[in-house]
């Protein structure tokens, strides 16, 4: 079984891995869909056909699909910046997209409303043309773009980095434009990265709670996020419906996980192909 | 006869230098302007923000907001909390890296798979699975409440949920790193005579201090940080069950904003310190494996 018979630990690691595995994440999560599975369908089904779900649910999906798609097309400007333009300071603007993985949710969720209130530094320039943006759904997505961002750029930039300018190079002499080469030379060969990256800012998004709960307001049936209506339900005891919302979120999350991990395997078995 | 080969040999480089294997300098100018300014929106301002806000009234009371019994108990909670996460869950990826990456088994796959969990779990998500075990309306919550034993709005319950989301951290940074480098300088030095402990004291850990140290940087800045699921289970007991995140969230909504900002500007220095950290480990990282390269060639 073991390949390196004589290398010792084997029992020692994998025993210790397998047991805190379990009793940390596994058990604990395994309670969650047990306690799902102890409701009727019935029950279930209310809980999740509520108006005040149902719009917290459609709020969190367009709100995520919008942030992820900004994130799309800006993540990859700032990849193709990092990776293909040199320009001053550019090793701190590479380490500084890091930023929202490093930054308490808490505290980039009251800087964001800080400056999106209407007296804030954008805010303040935004509202007099009507652009309302702290405690509305753009607020949310504006958090959700901060939050998603270094998901699509280090997605891409490995990508990027990987492509032969060779083959650029061969487009170009073979009489395509810049434009041309862009649409049919790079974007195919790092659409699985896009899309990768894409995929995990999104469910990062539907997940989110920090960066989210100071800038939307919270308001029923028009800003509240998922992950506040199932704290809002905690704290009203209402743990049936809590732990319905969560399993049907701990379920879309488990999904995307798969959607990413098959696209990778996808991706790696058609270059081993070529 | 014309020689093709002297006119190709004239006519390609000419034809390289002129094929459009780069942006227009005016598109390369637009573009990056645009790249650069959606940072500096989305990523410099609130930033700058945090510290703004903190220093409105000034340094005097910027210092002010720490000499309070509520902030100096939720930076001790905080550190506590840190304390246990952190060494829990570099002992965990020491041991989960080792039975991975120097064995075979069925089933390996899955387990890497599983240590990731945590990270596609939402934060709340990950509170609310202990509040589900261990509550007053838990599996064995009454139980617990028979031996007068709370994890559930206790310290427990918050150090708990942040081992549960700072878990994959040290694991998924050696699994990889370790698979890469191989055992052959273990094997080596086993049949050398040297015993298991011995090897992994002298051989594995001088070879993976840098990505150990890697793992250990992001996975303090999160055990730290950590808001949402923390936010589940502590019940916010001022005094008691308040984290650094948690605390800045009650000063703002008590619309103390110079307080918040000030406590929250001590999370952003420490965000600040992992991200030069991280770049300098990487940096390394970068330069080890090119000596490697050239030391095999």
């Amino acid at each position: 079984m073991a390949r390196h018979r004589f290398i010792p630990g084997f029992g020692l690691t994998l025993g210790f891995t397998v047991f805190y595995l379990s009793v940390i994440v596994l058990v604990p999560l395994w309670f969650l869909v047990l306690r799902t599975t102890s409701l009727s369908w019935a029950q279930f089904w209310a809980i999740v056909v509520d108006p005040r779900t149902l719009a917290s649910l459609r709020l969190t999906l367009l709100t995520s699909f919008a942030a992820a798609a900004v994130n799309a097309v800006m993540g990859f400007l700032v990849a193709w910046s990092l990776v293909r333009y040199q320009f001053p300071g550019k090793r701190a603007i590479d380490a500084i997209v890091d930023l929202p993985f490093a930054l308490p949710t808490a505290v980039s969720g009251i800087a964001l409303t800080a400056i999106y209130s209407s007296n804030g530094w954008l805010g303040s320039v935004l509202e007099p043309l009507g652009i309302k943006v702290a405690f509305t759904p753009l607020g949310i997505t504006v958090a959700l773009i901060f939050i998603g961002l270094p998901f699509v750029v280090r997605a891409l930039q490995p990508a990027l980095e990987d492509l032969d300018p060779a083959v650029e190079e061969a487009a170009a002499i073979l009489g395509a434009g810049r434009w041309q080469t862009f649409l049919r030379v790079i974007l195919p060969a790092v659409t699985p990265a896009l899309i990768t990256g894409f995929t995990m800012a999104f469910a990062r998004a539907v997940g989110e709670y920090g960066s989210v709960v100071f800038i939307s307001g919270n308001m029923p049936l028009k800003t509240e996020h998922v992950s506040l209506l199932i704290i809002a339900k905690l704290e009203q005891f209402d743990y049936a419906g809590a732990t319905a919302l969560g399993s049907l979120m701990l379920a879309i999350s488990f999904v995307l996980l798969l959607a990413i991990n098959s696209l990778q395997w996808w991706t790696a078995r058609r270059y081993q192909g070529n | 006869m014309v020689d093709r080969t002297a006119i190709s040999r004239k006519l390609i480089p000419d034809m390289i230098q002129t094929a459009k294997t780069t942006e227009p300098a005016w598109m390369r100018t637009i573009l990056l302007g645009i790249a650069l300014l959606f940072l500096l929106c989305f990523l410099v301002l609130p930033l700058a923000a945090v510290f703004t806000e903190a220093l409105r009234r000034g340094f005097g009371a910027y210092l002010a907001s720490f000499r309070d019994a509520a902030a100096m108990s939720a930076i001790r909670l905080t550190l506590l909390a840190a304390g246990i996460a952190v060494p829990a869950n570099l002992v965990f990826g020491l041991a989960a890296s080792w039975g991975i990456a120097r064995f075979k088994f069925p089933g390996r796959n899955l387990l890497v798979t599983l240590i990731d969990l945590p990270f596609a779990v939402s934060p709340v998500i990950s509170g609310l699975i202990y509040v589900l075990l261990f509550g007053m309306q838990g599996a064995l919550g009454p139980w617990l409440a028979q031996h007068n034993i709370q994890i559930i709005f206790a310290v427990p319950g918050i150090v708990l949920a942040t081992v549960f989301v700072t878990f994959p951290f040290v694991a998924r940074e050696l699994i990889p790193l370790m698979q890469e480098q191989g055992s052959e300088e273990e094997e080596a030095a086993l049949l050398l005579g040297a015993s298991g402990w011995q090897t992994f004291w002298r051989v594995t850990l001088p070879n993976i201090k840098w990505g150990l140290l890697y793992g250990v940087i992001l996975c303090n800045a999160r055990a730290m940080g950590e808001f949402g699921a923390v936010s589940v289970v502590s019940g916010h007991i001022r005094g008691k069950t308040n984290t650094v995140p948690l605390h800045v969230e009650i000063l703002y909504n008590e619309y103390n904003f110079v307080g918040a900002f000030a406590v929250a500007s001590l999370l952003a220095l420490l965000a600040l310190l992992t991200l030069v950290i991280k770049s300098a480990l990487e940096w390394k990282i970068r330069a080890e494996a090119a000596l490697q390269v050239e030391e095999a060639a």
